[in-house]
């Protein structure tokens, strides 16, 4: 296993290590809250950071697993394309911003605007996320364990959530959708995948689009 | 025949105002078209140059060098881009454009040894294929973005606004939403399309400096970042921007084309591009970072005489777009019965946005777009990049420069008191410059 220590490492030194590395064990120690860690991975490697990450840490992952023990600053697995974030803590806002695949899993709390304009990713939170979550977000799934924060799926478009908790409120062009069995299966694999096992897929309800706003009326501009 | 001549126009109601309130009136929605700014404004038309004379040597045309090659990226990327010409190509999407228009656009800058931009929805493999330099878009919408991309890009443009339309964000609408097009951007074919108008995860220059960190930490610091701002407050933007770590800044006047924007935003939000490029060049100035980060300007550039005034105002190069369309094609008179049938002209078409260009550039539609052949198109656009490369060497070797970027404001007078006090230029025949003496 390489080690790296950001006591002593710089950013630059870890990050060119890792775009270099192929199915190699990274551990990175005194993370210290530190901006774009573990950014840009390419290949199937498994990288543990131990401590707070700072902002955009995983962003663009391709492929890697990476583990952060400790809390996640802003827009943590921005853009995403494959591979897994776990996080122990919480996430700060825009967690998985944009992302298009990939699983992210937030074992606490996420932030507002947890998914906005996701592309395919999939999330799942243990704890909370604040408002605005999913905002235009455009495929994909977003699973929310506990409860949501206001205007959940403002303009969403087709991407899926569920939430087993409270929803403050729905935003713009957001309902709820009955669970058929598909959507059983789909809840099921993604609480499996991350590691979920003492909740019910049946005391989830899930949201989605509305599909009233895909083309621009001028008769729903009160909607906006 | 009724006599009418005695019929007096109003100035206040014009006859496009009137039918602006019937058209409203019938429809309910405001009026949405591509293009820029069509206003009368100051521009680099107000300005003159100061041949060389008693003073100053002329240098000999078509026999003394006069060279035109920038640097852009210089500040911090391992591997900055050198262009041949100070003239590039703004960004415009796939999706707003026909693939053909955007691989049209790429021959057509390669030959000249310039850059393309890709735009909003992403990177084609027609565009990178015929781009030499193609300086990637990171917009806030995100279509499209990927890191592959990202790494095959030879730069990277953050995107915060343009000039058509500083603060607002796009629609790309349903009818050019064609399945290549809804896939590259992950959504359903067909739907009128948001562009969003702020990026998802970061507000203010504090959080840009750390995206710019990251989207350097993902490259290994190997491109050059461009930040590219609409003109609305040019001195604190570039501030800012620099501030952030930009290697270039962008900044794109009113006069810039869109896709698809209202009108009433594209007339009354932003500010000129002559005013714009004064404010930028002053925040760089007052930074000891002029040349150290270069500045490209845009909006309403069209000829080498636009292209030399900005420079001898001190951008580094200049940006076009609506002009490289109209070179490749855009609003060519042999379409003229189908501009008719659209109920406009050759010369005054900019529904962009719906998706009927019968020039094939600004259109999905199958077969439109094949109508554009990429190859000729190309060679035109090489063919009016060269005029303007041409043009702008003319006018630099009158002033006595064998490079263009020795241009400068003592090279320049103004026409009218506006310019004068927009571009901080001596009023001509005088010394006199608005606000200052």
């Amino acid at each position: 296993m390489k080690t790296f220590d950001l006591d002593h490492d710089s950013v630059r030194e870890l990050n060119a290590h890792i775009h270099s590395a192929s199915r190699e064990q990274i551990a990175v120690d005194n993370a210290g809250g530190r901006h774009a860690l573990a950014v840009g991975a390419t290949d199937e490697n498994e990288i543990t950071i131990n401590g707070n990450v700072g902002y955009y840490c995983a962003g663009m992952n391709q492929q890697a697993s990476i583990t952060i023990n400790g809390h996640a600053g802003p827009g943590l697995a921005e853009n995403m394309m494959s591979g897994s974030i776990r996080v122990t803590g919480d996430a700060s806002q825009y967690c998985a911003a944009t992302a298009h695949g990939g699983l992210v899993v937030i074992e606490g709390n996420a932030s507002s605007r947890c998914g906005i304009s996701m592309k395919g990713v999939n999330i799942v939170v243990r704890g909370n996320v604040g408002h605005m979550s999913a905002f235009m977000a455009q495929s994909g799934a977003l699973v929310v364990c506990g409860d949501a924060g206001d205007a959940l799926g403002d303009s969403i478009y087709e991407a899926h959530l569920y939430v087993r908790g409270k929803v403050a409120s729905l935003g713009a062009d957001c309902e709820e959708k009955p669970m058929d069995d598909e959507h059983r299966r789909e809840l099921q694999q993604l609480l499996d995948s991350a590691g979920v096992t003492d909740m019910s897929v049946d005391d989830f309800t899930r949201y989605g689009s509305a599909r009233k706003l895909y083309h621009f009326n001028i008769d729903n501009a009160g909607a906006y | 025949m009724t006599d009418l001549s005695w019929l007096k126009e109003s100035s206040t109601f014009t006859k496009p105002v009137i039918a602006e309130i019937q058209r409203a009136a019938q429809t309910g929605i405001y009026d949405i078209r591509g293009a820029g700014a069509k206003r009368s404004i100051p521009t680099f038309d107000d300005l003159v140059f100061l041949g060389a004379s008693m003073s100053r040597y002329p240098l000999e045309g078509y026999r003394e060098r006069c060279d035109t090659s920038v640097t852009l990226g210089s500040r911090f990327a391992k591997k900055p881009i050198t262009i041949d010409i100070p003239v590039t190509i703004a960004g415009m999407s796939f999706g707003a454009l026909s693939a053909q228009a955007k691989e049209a656009l790429g021959r057509g800058a390669s030959v000249m040894g310039t850059c393309t931009t890709t735009g909003d929805g992403g990177m084609t493999p027609e565009e990178r294929g015929q781009s030499k330099y193609l300086v990637y878009q990171y917009l806030p919408s995100r279509y499209g973005m990927n890191p592959d991309d990202l790494r095959k890009a030879d730069a990277i443009e953050v995107v915060v606004g343009q000039g058509a339309k500083p603060g607002g964000g796009g629609m790309l609408l349903g009818q050019k939403i064609s399945p290549r097009v809804a896939e590259m951007r992950n959504l359903p074919q067909g739907i009128d399309q948001r562009s969003a108008c702020r990026h998802p995860d970061w507000t203010g220059p504090d959080d840009l400096e750390i995206k710019i960190l990251e989207l350097r930490e993902i490259t290994d610091w190997q491109k050059p970042i461009f930040v590219k701002v609409g003109a609305a407050r040019p001195y604190y933007d570039v501030t800012l921007a620099v501030k952030a770590g930009a290697d270039v800044v962008v900044v794109d006047g009113m006069q810039g084309g869109t896709a698809a924007t209202q009108d009433v935003f594209i007339e009354h939000v932003g500010i000129p591009t002559l005013p714009a490029l004064r404010q930028a060049v002053a925040a760089l100035q007052e930074l000891d970072m002029h040349r150290k980060v270069q500045l490209i300007i845009s909006g309403g550039i069209r000829s080498g005489a636009d292209v030399a005034k900005a420079l001898a105002m001190g951008a580094d190069a200049v940006s076009i777009g609506s002009a490289a369309l109209i070179a490749i094609g855009d609003n060519a008179p042999q379409h003229e019965q189908e501009y008719n049938a659209l109920g406009t002209s050759a010369g005054y078409y900019d529904d962009w946005q719906d998706g009927r260009d019968p020039a094939g550039i600004c259109t999905q539609d199958p077969a439109l777009a094949s109508r554009l052949d990429p190859v000729e198109a190309g060679r035109r656009l090489a063919n009016y990049l060269n005029v303007l490369t041409l043009e702008t060497q003319t006018l630099a070797r009158a002033c006595g420069k064998s490079h263009v970027h020795n241009l400068e404001p003592e090279d320049l007078a103004a026409l009218t008191i506006e310019a004068a006090a927009m571009a901080q230029i001596p009023l001509a025949g005088t010394g006199w410059i608005p606000g200052k003496m």
